[in-house]
């Protein structure tokens, strides 16, 4: 049987075919994984904030958008993957509790989205595919042996983009 | 700001008592809803790593039902109401006078109950801790989710996650006489508001 690897909250790893990559429990957090189709190399990220402009020297960069995508970059790159012909796809971004009065701690979920796609684009990797947004959370998982990346809910069933 | 690094063991020990009090009133409360008798443990008081927290309800993929509500004042921070789903439901047979097992989804009618029920305990909770500080708290208006809990922490979580690495949980864990209701209510506070409570009982 093919590795499971899971990946934490603020946690990337990064792996080769034919292990699979998951992350439990997504709400306001974004999976960004990234996929080598060639190579069959990819990374999974889960990030829980847009930007580390508020954050502390010490503070663990794969918590941040800006910060833990170039991470993630490097080292899929480091394991065999070309720069090129990276994709990426996202999910996640939920916003869990409807407030009326929502704060922008409480949208951070569409801010996370905004913020992936700004900063896979400033690093020249496209974005094929994403399922953001909602109200509900997610589970998802990245199959390194075809890049085929699967997202599973609890009420609204299970897609694979 | 005080530093959740900083807190010495007796520190440690007054916001575990505090937790307590509050928890106990809470307990209280929802015992007389229900009219079964509640057991609670003592108030686990810890700094968890960020992404050691939903291992605390089940791991990040258990279904629970979350309420929340925002409390703000001298000393803002965040309740959540956690209840795995099986509890939940057995909470919401109990409050409609239904046979238990009836409840299979929840209805606007159940997530309303619901939310009072956490309203109720959020104010219980927060009274107690007034008469402690003096520091008054005033929760928001509650909402409720179901989902992973991974996904309903997140909220939480990530008002912590703009400050640091660790969140600084107070959580308290309920039982009913019959094991039909277990529930976990955590305090959050707002990591300027921990040197505001610790000043409040005067513990240097």
């Amino acid at each position: 049987m093919a590795d499971l690897i899971k990946v934490g909250m603020a946690d990337y790893k990064v792996g080769r075919s034919p292990s699979t990559l998951i992350s439990y429990g997504l709400g306001s957090c974004i999976g960004v994984s990234l996929y080598d189709p060639q190579r069959k190399i990819g990374g999974l990220l889960h990030i829980m904030l847009p930007d580390s402009t508020q954050a502390r020297a010490s503070d663990n960069p794969a918590k941040f958008a800006d910060t833990g995508i170039p991470l993630l970059i490097n080292d899929v790159i480091a394991l065999g993957a070309s720069r090129s012909r990276l994709v990426a796809k996202i999910a996640g971004g939920a916003q869990m509790f409807a407030f009326a009065n929502a704060t922008d701690i409480m949208r951070v979920g569409t801010r996370n989205a905004e913020s992936c796609k700004q900063i896979l684009k400033r690093n020249g990797i496209r974005v094929i595919a994403e399922d953001t947004g909602g109200n509900y959370g997610r589970t998802v998982s990245i199959d390194l042996s075809t890049g085929s990346y699967k997202i599973k809910t609890i009420d609204r069933g299970e897609k694979t983009i | 700001m005080l530093d959740e690094f900083d807190l010495s063991p007796i520190q440690l020990d007054a916001l575990r008592e505090i937790g307590n009090v509050g928890a106990g009133n809470s307990a209280t409360a929802l015992s007389q809803i229900i009219n079964k008798r509640i057991d609670m443990n003592v108030p686990n008081v810890a700094l968890v790593p960020i992404e050691d927290v939903p291992d605390l309800v089940g791991g990040p993929d258990a279904i629970v039902v979350g309420v929340f509500l925002r409390v703000y004042g001298k000393a803002p921070g965040n309740i959540l109401f956690l209840m795995p789903q099986k509890s939940a439901f057995y909470l919401v047979d109990t409050l409609m006078g239904r046979e238990h097992g009836t409840t299979k989804k929840l209805d606007p009618m159940d997530m309303s109950a619901l939310k009072e029920i956490g309203n109720i305990l959020s104010g219980a909770y927060l009274n107690a801790f007034f008469n402690f500080t003096h520091i008054s708290m005033l929760p928001s208006i509650p909402s409720l989710a179901m989902d992973m809990a991974g996904a309903i922490l997140n909220v939480v979580l990530v008002q912590l996650g703009v400050m640091g690495d660790h969140a600084m949980v107070i959580e308290t864990k309920f039982l009913a006489e019959d094991d039909g209701i277990n529930g976990h209510f955590f305090l959050v506070p707002d990591p300027g508001s921990l040197g505001t409570l610790i000043k409040a009982v005067g513990v240097e």
